[in-house]
């Protein structure tokens, strides 16, 4: 439904942001989109919405949805196709409510204008939809403004009104960083919930492997604007091939398996920023393996059928050093 | 007789008065209620509970930077509203979260960590240079990332010099509030380590507050779990994970994601009736949500059982609830409080 290809995004010549990142959603799938902050996550998933700030230059090779062709969409087209059969949510539900309506004339609003839905028809889908995401009364809430509701219920508000033109893509930067854990896994449920039952594809942006383990079919990990590994959910977790993707399972302490007291796996230094025209694995001053030929070209290899990883060690490096 | 605890918390209480329009009536919001506790030196008290619960408030009446409306913080024996400033900042230093709002913007990493030497007045300048050298060091910070200023250093070398600057007068306790959750996984591993280190190298007690609670688990030794201003369960920390009292704590547990793929999202089954500080029900305060509430939640408070590690104030604790409801394996008695 969703494929991109060697997307590419630079800001002003001085940063490379994406650097030929590739990935698919299906119908019904959820792919997590996973690395440190500052790794090029958001600005791959503003690209693909066509919501770059000005000055960015985006660039791919295949960039399409559902067969249209989105680099050759007008900009008034792909407006109409956003929050229409495409929908994105934000880390920060205010960036998408707007604090001088009530959640309701929000609500109703994007169902006018994408599909002209008489006034009544689109206030009860909205109670509806606030229904759907668990909020108890839909009725209340649809009267209330943005800063009357906590951060959860204005998360949910917010999924509500990415809903209200029943897309067939949603995506999702973020949508439960800022909430208690408690609220996350309600809000998490709920997405697996539509993907089932909507069949929603999701492309859904985190920073959290405990979120990404529990919810992804796909994963990808992205480091320095690039997908560094890719696969499925259960083959990343028990078989990660790429040293990043590696240390950052290191470094989750898991109640009963990590050891209390004792340190932690870490990945020394910090994401870099890359500049165009950079050459080589941008991983390598930080990681335990770089070797001289790192510095030049860095092949993608298969170690499974739909499993890959860049890197210049071989496929099976990690069996062989698990038997050495 | 065994020495005095490095923290005591003596029936603190923190209400703070809101005003919500122009013309509203001032409300009260109880923060911290009757809270108890004390933490012996060289350990860690973790505190966990949702966003709003008073876990900040407590830290700050703890550091002496609140007033509490009742109650006592005892610092290594002495009370905290009997001593000065200096002496204060002798004995207890706080960690925030956000470590770019708690640094100066317009100094330099080596004189934001000197600033709490210079505060003392006393100390010489030459020992004061030495003394920040040895601290930059000690949480791996170079000479020249001394001389930078905070915007020109990630998020985790911003709270290497948050740590710098609490730990260079040498304090017995430190006050951790969310260390690190504005960072990526792999630098909060690195400043977990950090101060894990720096603990035993230099006997410190810590109160840290997390709302992350595989982070807890990894660096407490003691855990007390708060909701609405109250501490609802404190256990030793592996009796907490293994057989938690309260139903909250249970909830809490259930919210972890931990890296296993396969276990999907568990339905913590806590409805959306979210907890209003301005607003505590009565009876038990966790009873709006509880899964388990009876009919006793709504009205009586509970009082605090034993549990396997510690205590918790629930009603299915009491040796006399419904039988089969009661937590297992808790030594069912009253505690004194
Ligand atoms: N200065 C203040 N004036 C009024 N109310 C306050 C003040 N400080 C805190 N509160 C209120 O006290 C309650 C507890 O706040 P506190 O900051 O201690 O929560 P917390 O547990 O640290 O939350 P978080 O996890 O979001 O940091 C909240 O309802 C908060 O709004
Ligand atoms: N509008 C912008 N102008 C310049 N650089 C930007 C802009 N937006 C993002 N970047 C840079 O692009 C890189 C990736 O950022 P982002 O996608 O936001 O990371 P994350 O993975 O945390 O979502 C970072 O180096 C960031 O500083
Ligand atoms: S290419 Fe080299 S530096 Fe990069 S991840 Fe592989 S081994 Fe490490
Ligand atoms: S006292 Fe009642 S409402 Fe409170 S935690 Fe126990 S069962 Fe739940
Ligand atoms: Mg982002
Ligand atoms: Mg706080």
């Amino acid at each position: 439904m969703l494929d991109v290809r060697g997307l590419r995004v630079e800001f002003g010549g001085r940063t490379a942001a994406v650097r030929g990142a590739s990935l698919r959603v299906s119908k019904g799938e959820t792919h997590c989109l996973v690395g440190e902050s500052g790794c090029g996550k958001s600005v791959t998933a503003l690209a693909v919405m066509n919501l770059l700030a000005r000055g960015a230059k985006r660039d791919a090779e295949v960039l399409s949805f559902a067969g249209q062709d989105l680099l050759r969409l007008s900009d008034s087209r792909m407006s109409r196709l956003r929050g229409d059969r495409m929908a994105m949510i934000f880390q920060e539900p205010m960036t998408s409510l707007n604090p001088a309506y009530t959640v309701g004339s929000q609500m109703t609003e994007v169902l006018r204008r994408h599909r002209g839905t008489p006034r009544a028809q689109a206030v009860d889908r909205a109670a509806e939809l606030l229904g759907l995401v668990g909020i108890t009364a839909p009725g209340m809430r649809l009267g209330q403004y943005p800063h009357q509701l906590s951060g959860g219920l204005r998360q949910r508000v917010m999924i509500a009104m990415a809903l209200m033109c029943d897309p067939e893509l949603l995506v999702a930067d973020e949508p439960t960083t800022a909430l208690d854990v408690t609220v996350q896994a309600q809000i998490l449920r709920l997405l697996a919930t539509l993907r089932r039952d909507l069949g929603l594809g999701i492309l859904l942006i985190t920073h959290d492997l405990g979120v990404v383990a529990r919810v992804a079919d796909r994963v990808s990990v992205m480091y320095a604007g690039e997908v560094v590994e890719s696969a499925p959910t259960a083959e990343l977790f028990a078989a990660p091939r790429h040293p990043y993707t590696r240390g950052l399972l290191r470094c989750v302490p898991v109640p009963g398996k990590t050891r209390r007291g004792e340190p932690l796996g870490s990945i020394p230094g910090v994401v870099p920023r890359i500049p165009p025209g950079f050459r080589g694995c941008a991983f390598r001053d930080r990681c335990e393996h770089a070797a001289p030929n790192c510095a030049g070209a860095v092949p993608r290899r298969p170690a499974g059928p739909e499993h890959e990883f860049l890197c210049t060690l071989p496929a099976d490096w990690t069996l062989r050093e698990a038997a050495a | 007789m065994t020495a005095a605890p490095a923290i005591e918390a003596r029936g603190l209480r923190r209400v703070f008065r809101v005003r919500q329009g122009l013309f509203a009536e001032p409300r009260q919001v109880v923060a911290v209620d009757d809270v108890s506790f004390s933490v012996p030196a060289g350990s860690v008290l973790g505190v966990v509970g949702e966003s709003g619960c008073g876990k900040s408030t407590l830290a700050r009446l703890i550091l002496g930077l609140l007033p509490p409306s009742a109650g006592d913080v005892l610092v290594d024996g002495k009370r905290l509203a009997e001593l000065d400033r200096r002496a204060r900042a002798r004995l207890i230093q706080p960690v925030f979260q956000d470590p770019f709002a708690s640094l100066n913007p317009r100094r330099r990493v080596k004189d934001i960590v000197a600033m709490p030497l210079a505060a003392q007045g006393d100390v010489p300048s030459a020992a004061m240079a030495s003394r920040v050298a040895e601290m930059l060091a000690r949480v791996g910070l170079s000479e020249e990332q001394g001389e930078r200023y905070p915007a020109q250093l990630s998020g985790g070398q911003r709270q290497r010099v948050a740590i710098a600057r609490a730990l260079v007068l040498r304090p017995r306790i430190v006050v951790c509030d969310e260390p690190t959750s504005a960072l990526d996984v792999s630098v909060q591993a690195q400043i977990l380590n950090l101060l894990a280190e720096l603990r035993r190298e230099l006997g410190l007690t810590y109160l840290f507050i997390s709302h992350n609670l595989a982070v807890v688990e990894h660096v407490a030794s003691e855990v007390a779990v708060m909701y609405l201003g109250r501490i609802v369960e404190r256990s030793e920390a592996e009796a907490l994970f293994r057989a938690p009292g309260h139903p909250y704590t249970r909830a809490l547990l259930a919210s972890v994601l931990t890296p296993e793929p396969g276990l999907g999202v568990p339905d913590v089954g806590l409805g959306d009736a979210m907890p209003d500080p301005a607003n505590i029900p009565p009876g038990c305060r966790f009873h709006p949500r509880c899964p388990q509430a009876f009919d006793r939640c709504p009205r009586e408070a509970p009082a605090a059982w034993a549990t396997a590690g510690g205590f918790a104030e629930c009603h299915l604790l009491e040796p006399t609830a419904p039988a089969g409801l009661a937590g297992a394996g808790a030594s069912q008695r009253q505690l004194a409080r």
